[in-house]
């Protein structure tokens, strides 16, 4: 049967690594959707290459972690992988579609002098970094309020029942939540007239962060109590929540510092802990039926088998800290401030 | 349409368009590494003008890649939802093992290939072009093994029944190493390495012909040239290689390769033909015999016909299995004649006179691509109607809770999209090519020459 370490089944271990993979995806593609969707609020040529090149060496070693979280999903969990994806037809593949033009439009974008051309592609890119925070969102909020499954765990609902209220409010705070960590990424990628005017934007988007989780969570708590039960049960769990609030508390106070370093690790922090409460509450179910209780999708019926989930632990083990090592390489190369040279977008 | 034949064209659309890229990404990867490589070893700047040029294009190619790449991880879920709960246990643990140790490597430093030339040794950023070249490689590794575990499955056992059927993973290794992986594995890489050697022999070719960069692209194309050489010829054993696993554990792939339809008989190897199904015919020119021959070393060996498979498991598309190998197989034996060809006019010092032969050298750069299209072409329809041979049929595979409407909204959105990618690919290809490399590190070297250089690199 299932095989465990360190006293956690395989299976568990899994579900832990595939939420560290989804986390770490939204903390730093996070911070590249959100410098995105502020795109179009900067007016200068100068300011838009400036904030285009901050993340020009990294986005796409961040979007490598969605390419993992996928295939980790995909191989823990293809029960998972395979009925949620065809269950979100519409969402996945306007997200596809969106992944596409992003990429598309910060290669293409330099390439040419235009004005009609760099507009063009400013639009494509900051409108689909805009659309990917919320499909995310919104496919979270679908997974944190259920979709409604058979027996055989197929999905039966319509093919438009994706687009419920609180699916919308959680795409909503998504984008909230990640325009407020691009800002800040901004923030430290930054000097001059941008700097201020990103200081100025940062302001608004915690703001616009805070009511939109403020209504979620009033949601949440109101109509949602599977998702609060248990944290309503377990007393020492209460912590979590805590920190979030913490952690969230201190970004305004940091930013007005101007310490933005560690601003953006505290709005790090909120994103994953965020998570983290969304993972306490739902484990062992990943997929919540919301026609029939006693049909979840869970850890254990949907996992693969011991063997694979083994093999792919030691993968894990022998990948990662190369992964951290070759991360930290590319970080450390393009510390600081951004300068642009002949080899820039 | 029926959501079958509008999922399987969609796959094979997305797919087809993605492979027009992995090709050139890890062909001027191999390319770049031996520029850079000169570089270092003799400290003539023009390798490193070259590098610079073509890492640029290589954004290009590697960018789009990366694009259409994700599309394919997340098709599988979306539209062969049975599929990847049929395989994920074996083809999930392949996926995820790419991420792992291949795509996080080539994106890694993807950022400092492209952005790094003036912030890190050039020793470091040589490190780095290794890096993601050899990213590149690994990915193809484990895609090709999924691949080819869905060719000839090993180290399984099925679990559950009817649309709860999984296959499990016994043994590791044994998936991994599955009977048909490295013989296609190294196909797969050595076609990506003639892909992206006849992309800079023919930029170059170009440029000679133009007058433009002369020095420059002598150097190029004396690299590329090597490297397609070498490629060129190894294809043929590794091709060869490939065939003898499909006609030990894929016998209806093979009948249909060669168009063989008699039960038990010895089988023809055709140059060219063209297959009739229904009176089970072949026109065209054989070696009577060659197929056997080329299996079991004897002319008269028979070799199981498509007769001698139920109607059912078979490929509908017989005809086109056919022409797509030979296809392939001709370009194949055309890049031989004319790598080899090339290298007898470098040895006698004549390769760069030749107005028509720098004009083949030019638009030689279809052919690879070609044939690695019809190469996958030949092995995916050669291997219907499984999807996993001998375990699920490409018709039990789909999502069931998909539509015709959703899958056609889909693929047109695709098509729509690609069709608008590779128009940008192919402008901007241009312009860069029209531009070339940038050279002015090259004057200071050699004074007298700025002027004309100028004339040269302008726009
Ligand atoms: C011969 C090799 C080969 C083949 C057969 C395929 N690919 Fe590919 N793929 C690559 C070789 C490659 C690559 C060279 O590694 C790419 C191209 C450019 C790049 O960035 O990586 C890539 C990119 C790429 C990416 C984006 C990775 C990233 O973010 O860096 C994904 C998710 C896939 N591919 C997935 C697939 C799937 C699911 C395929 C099969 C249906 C497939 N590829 C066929
Ligand atoms: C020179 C003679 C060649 C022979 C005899 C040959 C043989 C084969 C065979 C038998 C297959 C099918 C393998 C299978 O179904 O498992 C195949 C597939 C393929 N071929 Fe070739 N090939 C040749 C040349 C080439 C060339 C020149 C290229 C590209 C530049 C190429 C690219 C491919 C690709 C991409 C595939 C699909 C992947 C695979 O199945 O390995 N081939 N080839
Ligand atoms: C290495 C990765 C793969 C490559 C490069 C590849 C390549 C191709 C190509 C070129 C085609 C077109 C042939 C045709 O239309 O018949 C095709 C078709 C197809 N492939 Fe693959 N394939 C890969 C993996 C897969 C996987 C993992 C699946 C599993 C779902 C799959 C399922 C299909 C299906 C269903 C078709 C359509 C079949 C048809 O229309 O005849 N392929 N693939």
């Amino acid at each position: 049967m299932m095989g465990t370490f360190l006293g956690i089944d395989y299976a568990t271990w899994w579900f832990l690594i595939v939420g560290a993979l989804f986390s770490g995806y939204a903390i730093l593609d996070g911070f590249d959707l959100g410098a995105g969707a502020w795109h179009l609020f900067f007016k200068k040529e100068e300011s838009r290459r400036i904030a285009l090149n901050a993340i020009g060496p990294v986005w796409d070693g961040n979007e490598v972690w969605l390419v993992i979280g996928g295939g980790a999903l995909f191989a823990g969990f293809p029960i998972v992988y395979a009925n949620m994806f065809s269950a979100m037809y519409i969402p996945f593949m306007l997200f596809l579609a969106a992944l596409i033009f992003r990429a598309v439009a910060i290669e293409f974008r330099s390439k040419e002098e235009m004005r009609w051309w760099k507009k063009l592609w400013d639009i494509s890119y900051s409108m689909s970094s805009i659309l990917l925070a919320l499909l995310l969102g919104i496919v979270l909020g679908n997974i944190l309020i259920g979709i409604p499954l058979d027996e055989n765990k197929q999905f039966t609902g319509h093919w438009l029942s994706f687009l419920n209220p609180y699916a919308l409010m959680v795409g909503v705070t998504t984008l909230a939540a990640f325009m407020m960590h691009g800002a800040i990424y901004l923030g430290l990628k930054t000097q001059g007239k941008l700097y201020l005017q990103v200081h100025q934007f940062l302001k608004r988007a915690i703001i616009f962060f805070i009511i939109s989780f403020a209504l979620v969570t009033v949601y949440t708590l109101i109509y949602i109590p599977h998702l609060t039960d248990k944290i309503s049960e377990n007393q020492w769990m209460f912590i979590i929540p805590v920190i979030a609030f913490l952690s969230i508390a201190n970004i305004p106070r940091l930013v007005t510092k101007k310490k933005f370093l560690p601003a953006f690790l505290f709005s790090a922090l909120t994103l994953a802990m965020l998570l983290v409460i969304v993972a306490l509450e739902l484990f062992p179910v990943i997929i919540y039926n919301s026609a029939d209780p006693a049909h979840h999708i869970t850890v254990h019926n949907a996992s693969s088998s011991s063997k694979s989930l083994k093999i792919m632990l030691i993968m894990a083990a022998i990948g990662i800290p190369l992964i951290a090592t070759y991360t930290y390489f590319v970080y450390k190369t393009f510390w600081g401030k951004v300068e642009l040279d002949e080899h820039s977008y | 349409m029926d959501v079958e034949i509008l999922a399987r064209i969609q796959f094979a659309f997305t797919v087809a368009f993605h492979y027009i890229y992995p090709p050139l990404s890890i062909g001027l990867g191999l390319v770049m590494v031996f520029m850079e490589g000169q570089y270092l070893r003799t400290k003539d700047k023009t390798y490193e003008v070259l590098a610079k040029f073509w890492t640029k294009i290589f954004a290009l190619t590697f960018g789009i890649g990366v694009a259409t790449g994700i599309v394919m991880e997340f098709e599988f879920g979306t539209n062969w939802a049975t599929y990847s709960r049929f395989v994920g246990d074996i083809f999930g643990s392949a996926l995820a093992a790419e991420g792992i140790f291949a795509f996080a490597l080539e994106s890694g430093f993807l950022g400092v290939l492209l952005f790094g030339w003036n912030r890190v040794s050039s020793k470091v950023h040589f490190i780095s072009t290794v890096g993601v070249f050899l990213g590149s490689m690994f990915s193809a590794i484990w895609i090709v093994v999924a691949n080819s575990w869905q060719q000839t499955p090993a180290g399984y056992h099925i679990v559950g029944e009817g649309i709860h059927a999984r296959a499990e993973v016994t043994d590791f290794w044994a998936m991994v190493f599955n009977p048909s992986s490295v013989e296609r594995i190294l196909h797969v890489w050595i076609g990506a390495f003639l892909a992206g050697a006849f992309l800079i022999i023919s930029v170059h070719a170009y440029y000679l012909l133009k007058g433009r960069h002369i020095d420059l692209s002598k150097k190029a194309i004396k690299i590329a040239l090597g490297v397609a050489l070498v490629a060129s010829l190894a294809q043929l054993v590794t091709g060869h290689a490939s065939a003898e696993v499909v006609a030990e554990y894929q016998p209806a792939k093979l009948a249909a390769m060669e168009g063989h339809f008699e039960e038990n008989a010895p089988a023809d190897l055709y140059l060219f033909g063209w297959v009739d199904k229904d009176s089970k015919e072949v026109k065209g020119l054989s070696i009577p015999g060659g197929t056997s021959f080329l299996t079991h070393q004897d002319f008269n060996e028979p070799i199981r016909g498509l007769d001698s498979f139920p109607q059912d498991e078979i490929p509908t598309q017989i005809n086109a299995v056919f022409q797509f190998y030979h296809i392939m197989i001709a370009i194949g034996m055309a890049l031989i004649a004319l790598t080899l060809f090339g290298a007898f006019l470098w040895w006698k010092g004549t390769l760069f006179d030749h107005k028509w032969m720098l004009r083949i050298l030019v638009v030689s750069v279809l052919l690879p691509q070609i044939a690695n299209q019809v190469g996958w072409f030949t092995a995916e329809m050669g291997r219907q109607p499984w999807v996993v041979y001998g375990l699920l049929k490409t018709s039990n595979a789909l999502s069931e809770v998909v539509t015709a409407n959703q899958v056609l909204f889909s693929l047109i959105l695709f098509f729509m999209i690609y069709a608008l990618l590779f128009t940008l690919f192919i402008y901007l290809l241009n312009k860069k090519i029209k531009k070339g490399p940038d050279e002015s590190p090259l004057i200071d070297q050699r004074p007298r020459q700025r002027d004309l250089s100028n004339a040269f690199t302008g726009v």
